[in-house]
């Protein structure tokens, strides 16, 4: 059982001929696993996860499902293990939530079946998960942000998968739904063991949420491991050129992340 | 109401108006005749003046009529799945226009005899609305978001105005006596008489309806993002490709038929999504019916309007479609 999970071993990644995105990365995501994906903006967040749901196909190395190659596996079975969410979601069609909760049943039906009741009420109990259900019957655009985001995730957890891959989830919400995000997630890991691996650079929502982080720069692993052990001033310095007070909140215990001053010499020194 | 039973509603529903439109089109015209005649069998065809205007002088036109409004409104919710951009149609993206220019070079170079039983105009329609779609996908992919509103319209009146002045050099080119038919069919227009049209444009039409068949439920996904369609195990890459093919098949097909008439693969799908919401298994089978009733009977309005003179039926869903159009775009700001 070491091997279940997600994992990437030695992956490279390009665009195009010149831009290399990600250099000789590898990372763990145990079964059941809470990981961020950290890093400043640029840094290849977003390819790592796309690399790891199999939605792109890495130029060097392999990504691996309970230890077979990802890329071996036909696209609609990965469908029925992995689920992403994207950061932001804009519709040119008005779907209504419970529509775009039903559309994650698609990897479980044949080609002309139509979703059944048992679909139906799983993408409803998803709704629920995410505190969404009562918003059931509304245009999905006429939402907040937050709504939204949450419509989105209940739509990921209708296709039923056990890994989550979530890219920014709070990039653009404020405060409160930050905090929602940040409870609903840790809701699904800890009562379903839904893996979970969650791309942002918001320090604190990472140190709030994560058990474990990869701290990604310049395409590159600069530090992985428990989220305790990531969040040391030198590493954030060296992560976002940027010096930080790290506190344990009074309250709650959790990391606090400070930022001061911006370092003197360049990042990744 | 479960999504299946609701599936089926729809089927029916438009299905019927689209039945009853085209059963009610060919009574009306400088000669009235009564649909209990047409149908009575007590009287022999050859003595049956109703069933003879009925069958023989505008059934076929009407059959045209709902082909070309059921392929073109079809085209349009692909197109717009696919582009995730409820702007984007046949006509204003140019396809049709390419779809013209194909037809009437096919036609101007006399290759209406065929090649391998199929009569070449559709085949050279289709080749023109291939190259504009190849054109318009072309963008998309090499915008990685999509296209904004504004990069699909502008691109629409660029290949319209380049494949505009091909067709008016060929127009040019060719025997000045065919003018007035062709500027007529230009302006989009059911002048069928025979069954023969009918048969040559029958069967493009139908194997891209095959391909339409299987894509609703991918274009859902595919419309929200390609990323969600591919993270639930949508193949996006043949989707697309499935998708461009078969509404370049059709609206190929419709053109060489009618004409590039206009504004249907917007007015229908806008008026579709009011009344079923915007599932793609609703919204295609019911625009394909409903873009089938509304040219019948804008053709309808274009036969008799000015009766004895017709107007051609491209004009008729301009006038309606323009407007709209616009009242359209102020909408989505």
């Amino acid at each position: 059982m070491t091997d279940r999970g997600l994992a990437a071993e030695r992956i490279s990644f390009a665009y195009g001929p010149h831009e290399a995105v990600l250099d000789d990365v590898s990372a763990r995501v145990p079964h059941g696993g809470l990981v961020g994906i950290l890093g400043p903006n640029g840094s290849g967040k977003t390819t790592l996860l796309r690399l790891l749901g199999g939605l792109l196909r890495p130029s060097g190395g392999r990504v691996v499902l309970d230890g077979i190659d990802l890329h071996k596996i036909p696209r609609a079975t990965v469908a029925l293990r992995i689920a992403m969410v994207p950061q932001e979601t804009q519709l040119a069609f008005d779907y209504t939530v419970l529509e775009m909760a039903t559309m994650g049943r698609y990897p479980h039906l044949g080609a002309f079946e139509v979703e059944g009741p048992e679909d139906l009420a799983i993408a409803r109990a998803a709704l629920a998960a995410t505190g969404t259900e009562h918003l059931a019957s509304r245009p999905f655009n006429t939402l907040s942000g937050g709504e939204k985001q949450r419509v989105v995730i209940a739509g990921a957890l209708a296709q039923s998968p056990d890994i989550l891959l979530l890219d920014e989830p709070t990039a653009s919400l404020d405060l409160a739904y930050q905090l929602e995000i940040r409870s609903i997630l840790q809701k699904l890991n800890r009562e379903r063991s839904l893996t979970i691996v969650v791309s942002t650079h918001d320090l604190n929502f990472a140190a709030g949420l994560c058990r474990e982080l990869i701290l990604l720069h310049q395409g590159r692993v600069l530090a992985a491991g428990s989220a305790a052990s990531m969040l040391e001033p030198a590493l954030i310095r060296r992560l976002y050129g940027v010096e930080v007070d790290i506190t344990a909140n009074a309250k709650t215990g959790q990391l606090t992340v400070i930022p001061v001053a911006r370092a003197p010499e360049a990042p990744g020194a | 109401m479960s999504i299946g039973r609701r599936i089926l509603v729809t089927w029916v529903l438009f299905g019927m108006a689209a039945l009853i439109v085209c059963l009610l089109a060919p009574l009306v015209g400088s000669t009235s005749i009564s649909l209990r005649r047409v149908f009575d069998s007590s009287i022999p065809f050859e003595d049956n003046a109703d069933a003879q205007i009925f069958f023989v002088a505008r059934l076929p036109r009407v059959l045209a009529g709902a082909l070309v409004g059921s392929s073109l409104a079809a085209s349009g919710v692909v197109l717009q799945a696919l582009l995730r951009n409820p702007l984007a149609t046949p006509f204003t993206l140019g396809v049709s226009a390419g779809a013209a220019l194909g037809a009437m070079l096919a036609l101007t170079l006399n290759l209406s005899s065929g090649i391998a039983g199929f009569s070449a105009v559709p085949i050279a329609s289709f080749a023109g609305s291939l190259g504009a779609v190849a054109i318009v996908y072309g963008l998309a992919r090499a915008r990685h978001r999509g296209l904004s509103t504004n990069v699909l319209l502008l691109a629409g009146v660029t290949l319209n105005s380049f494949f505009s002045a091909l067709i008016l050099f060929v127009q040019f080119m060719s025997d000045f006596t065919q003018t007035f038919r062709t500027v007529r069919w230009l302006m989009g227009d059911l002048d069928v008489s025979s069954y023969a049209p009918l048969m040559a444009a029958a069967p493009p039409i139908a194997l891209s309806f095959a391909a339409f068949a299987v894509l609703p439920r991918r274009m859902n996904l595919l419309s929200v993002s390609d990323e969600s369609a591919a993270s639930r195990g949508v193949d996006v890459h043949r989707t697309q490709r499935l998708s461009f093919l078969s509404a370049s098949l059709a609206t190929g097909a419709a053109v060489s038929l009618g004409g590039p008439i206009g504004f249907i693969g917007i007015v229908v799908p806008h008026l579709i999504r009011l009344m079923v919401g915007a599932d793609h298994r609703l919204v295609l089978p019911a625009s394909a019916f409903g873009g089938a009733a509304f040219v019948v009977a804008c053709d309808t309005i274009s036969r008799t309007a000015l009766a004895p003179l017709e107007i051609p039926v491209g004009v008729v869903t301009a006038i309606i479609g323009g407007p709209f159009f616009l009242w359209l775009l102020i909408r989505n700001r």
